[in-house]
């Protein structure tokens, strides 16, 4: 076990955990921020995604000890009250089905935005191809990234 | 408006107290009277599930709060149920809250998510709470105003008489939670609705976008422990031994124990017990040979070609038609084994204790499930509680409670609160699988009529659901047989999306595509010439209405443009009934790259009154969007009893990219709602294959199609 500083939402969090540990359980584990999902553990589903220095990034396939000083964003750190641009398209287009996919789906077009504000349809199915939503309300999805863009 | 007879004796369907901070509170349950004892709680806070399965709270400034009794797995009736009560109740949607009522029950006969019929059966038992409620505080204000119930009127929560009076719902919730129950209460006239037919979000919108913790794997209790758990790796083993010595040594590991063929591994965190059974190493042997998916191909073919057939209905004489047969068609449409793979792994918490057994997670049958536990662990079904989480998808895998059963016996033994969680691989695995299915169909025709069909099945494990031969072409020809044979297999199956109509819409709607050319006809006029013969049918056990079908396969003709689609657009139709809906599609494909892309898939669907047009838009589109990834890509395929995919790097769920546009179109009219969690899936396969043959010229009869060279390459 080795004890590790987290930057998680603004916050700084100190774990004693094992340098193995997937970010993902230090998160839900050790931290109880329970918006960041669980899928498959491989980094196919997406499910995990967070933003590491602004970057989505599956946090399943990435160490605790291979952070350092990076700010991490989770789902609940995206926006106060879920007032982010994305969040609020999510609600205007009333996205989810189960909902178990989307806090990857919206922080993977959250940091996809903030990179390409503007992205045409092809540039969002691209973007979204590494988050699986098995209920597969991807019309939706596209749709919510879309209104999101315009704003 | 229409008087509507009570369907259940509502002085014993519902109850009504006062509540001690204010506010009337009024029970309810579906199909089923109260115990006559049973009390209201007068505290909020003891809701008593055991005795009702749903509440209203009336609160004294008139906000009123439904506790929806369904589990919600993603098909949105913890919005459309609750809408639908305070549509009679005559209240603003902005006044309602919706509370999932949480706890399973022992007279709930449906708090159960499966078979698209939530909401078909909760129709008229909500209506019917919400208008008696509405009635008893019209009753109350009557009382006090000293005017008749009838002078009365309400909108929005708001009762008025004709002097001008106003009264508020919470104002007067205290005297009605005195008054007796109405016995005949007035339904609204369809054409009056406010809020069903309305677009309304999702009530736990906010919650899912912001990641609050709703679902079964983000259930915490304090002291728990993590469970991870060593299964078979393949179908038909047993434990014989196993060293837990290096597992042991792990971090974090609490305990390492046998129960049954399974050994379980609990630690303090979910990331330590999952990385210490991996440190497991464990001796499997079975006593009979382990089937692989090549055998169990040849096993159901045999069944194709024997005869131990079970008949399901039988009209006029099969052997005849095909004997005085011109043309006889004969086709052979393979499935294979399909795993759920909800994005949420299987999971359950449960504390076991001398007192209580606790549980809690994602189940679409607490009922069910907690009388399996009770029994199992012999223990009194009262001390059984369950509390359900949202699920991550559901499918139809929620509706076994082994991972429940895991979580129970787990937590018995190591005599701690425990949450069995379950890796995608574990999830993939050990699954109840949608069996691998083979239909045979062949047709016979005379003189340009279809004069005889017969359709056989041979399944793993089980067969169709009776009624599936009663669907569309029962009753269109004469000569019509419908057999079913299955062989026990030691891979475990079950209900998937759509059970058994998911695989039955593709060979029926791809053989009747390819009958059409066969017999020289319009392919969709062929379907319409079949549903004149059923039209006024005294056959009471034919399931679907010619007049629905007609409907909607005319309403997507005319908004697919079937016939006239653009220059390089090939279009594929299928029409379906399952889950007491009907469903037509049309599927546009083109070339690209001499390969067929999916483009467009346009649907027309009578479910009745829609009830959240919104809600139900989402679920049309996401059962297109699945049915044509199962269709395409879906294969679990077995080597010596050992699924070959766990996980989604070898097995393909369909991704944004491959999706298409769905264009949804409802039938409108005022036949009470029907499912929609599932009907949509079954024809899009189909659809999307007989476009395929229009753009190549082949015929896909065997699933996934992406495993056929000549059209993916």
């Amino acid at each position: 076990m080795s004890k590790y500083d987290l930057k998680v939402n603004g916050k700084v969090y100190s774990v004693d955990v094992s340098a193995d540990t997937p970010l993902l359980w230090v998160l839900r584990d050790h931290l109880n921020l329970l918006g960041t999902k669980y899928g498959c553990g491989i980094g196919q589903c997406g499910a995990c995604t967070i933003h590491l220095d602004g970057e989505a990034v599956k946090s399943c396939l990435l160490t605790v000890s291979l952070i350092g000083g990076k700010a991490i964003t989770t789902i609940e750190g995206l926006s106060e009250n879920g007032t982010h641009p994305v969040q609020k398209a999510w609600k205007e287009i009333d996205v989810p089905q189960c909902g178990y996919c989307q806090a990857g789906q919206i922080m993977t077009a959250s940091a996809f935005l903030e990179k390409n504000p503007n992205p045409d349809k092809e540039e969002i199915r691209e973007a979204m191809h590494g988050n699986i939503c098995r209920c597969a309300s991807y019309s939706r999805i596209e749709r919510a990234v879309t209104k999101a863009s315009k704003k | 408006m229409d008087t509507k007879k009570n369907t259940i004796d509502r002085r014993s369907f519902l109850k009504a107290s006062a509540l001690t901070g204010g506010g009337l509170i009024i029970g309810f349950n579906f199909f089923q009277a109260c115990k006559p004892k049973v009390k209201l709680p007068v505290d909020i806070s003891k809701l008593n599930f055991h005795d009702f399965n749903g509440f209203i709270k009336i609160a004294d400034n008139g906000m009123v709060t439904i506790f929806a009794p369904n589990p919600e797995i993603g098909q949105g009736v913890k919005t459309s149920m609750p809408m639908i009560i305070a549509e009679e109740l005559d209240v603003a949607w902005e006044n309602v809250n919706v509370v999932q009522g949480g706890l399973d029950t022992d007279v709930f006969e449906r708090q159960v998510a499966g078979g698209s019929q939530s909401i078909r059966h909760g129709w008229n038992p909500l209506r019917e709470t919400g208008a008696t409620a509405k009635q008893m505080l019209i009753n109350a204000a009557a009382l006090r105003w000293g005017v008749s119930s009838e002078e009365c009127s309400v909108e929005n929560g708001i009762i008025s008489n004709k002097n001008g009076d106003k009264l508020g719902y919470g104002e007067v919730a205290v005297e009605a939670a005195a008054l007796e129950v109405p016995k005949d209460v007035k339904l609204k006239d369809p054409k009056d609705y406010k809020i069903i037919g309305k677009d309304v979000p999702n009530v736990d919108v906010d919650e899912i976008i912001t990641g609050k913790p709703l679902f079964g794997l983000d259930y915490k209790r304090e002291g728990m422990l993590y469970a991870s758990v060593m299964r078979p790796p393949a179908f038909g083993q047993k434990l014989v031994s196993f060293d837990d010595k290096i597992a042991r040594s792990k971090g974090g590991v609490a305990d390492i124990f046998q129960f049954g063929d399974k050994i379980a591994v609990l630690a303090n965190t979910t990331w330590e017990a999952m990385k210490a059974k991996k440190a497991l190493t464990a001796v499997w042997g079975n006593d009979e040979d382990l089937e692989s998916s090549v055998g169990q191909d040849k096993v159901l073919l045999d069944l194709l070609d024997g005869k131990k057939f079970r008949t399901l209905r039988s009209d006029g004489n099969i052997k005849k038609a095909f004997a005085e047969a011109d043309k006889i068609l004969e086709r052979t449409y393979e499935s294979p084994v399909l795993p759920h793979n909800c994005l949420e792994p299987m999971n359950f918490f449960a504390n076991v204790t001398d007192e209580k057994v606790e549980l809690a997670g994602p189940i679409q049958t607490p009922k069910g499930t907690a009388e399996r536990i009770a029994k199992k662990l012999d223990r009194d079904f009262k001390d059984v509680s369950l509390e359900m989480t949202r699920m991550g998808g559901g499918f139809g895998r929620r509706l076994y409670g082994d991972f429940a059963m895991e979580a129970a016996e787990i937590s018995n033994i190591a005599k701690k609160p425990v949450q069995v969680v379950f890796s995608r691989e574990d999830d993939m695995a050990d699954g109840i699988y949608r069996p691998a299915i083979k239909y045979r169909i062949r047709a016979a025709v005379k003189n340009k009529k279809l004069t005889g069909y017969h359709l056989k099945e041979a399944a793993m494990n089980s067969n169709m659901y009776g009624l599936i031969s009663n669907f569309f072409p029962a009753g269109t020809i004469e000569n019509y047989q419908v057999d079913v044979a299955n062989y026990k297999s030691d891979i475990t199956t079950g209900a998937w999306r759509a059970p058994y109509t998911n695989f039955h819409a593709f060979a029926e709607q791809s053989f009747f595509d390819e009958l059409a050319d066969l017999m020289e006809v319009d392919k969709v006029q062929l379907r319409l010439d079949l549903l004149q013969k059923v039209k006024g049918t005294t056959d009471k056990r034919i399931q679907y209405s010619a007049e629905r079908m007609e409907d909607v396969i005319n309403k997507v003709i005319e908004k697919s443009k079937w016939g006239n689609a653009k220059n390089g657009v090939f279009q594929g139709f299928s029409a379906y009934y399952c889950h007491n809906t009907h469903v037509a599609e049309v599927a546009d494909v083109v070339m690209e790259s001499g390969v067929p892309v999916l483009k467009k898939v346009t649907c027309a669907i009578d479910c009745g009154i829609v009830v959240n047009p919104l809600g139900a838009l989402n679920q049309v589109e996401g059962g297109v969007i699945d049915g044509i990834g199962h269709a395409m890509y879906g294969n679990l395929e077995f080597i010596n009893g050992a699924p070959q995919s766990v996980n989604f790097d070898s097995y393909r769920l369909i991704r944004m990219k491959e999706t298409p546009v769905v264009e949804t179109y409802f039938i409108e009219n005022d036949i009470a709602p029907t499912g929609l969690g599932e009907p949509a899936l079954p024809p899009a396969g189909p659809a999307y294959a007989n476009a395929i043959k229009a753009a190549t010229g082949i015929r896909l009869t065997k699933q996934p199609f992406i495993e056929n060279k000549d059209v993916f390459g």
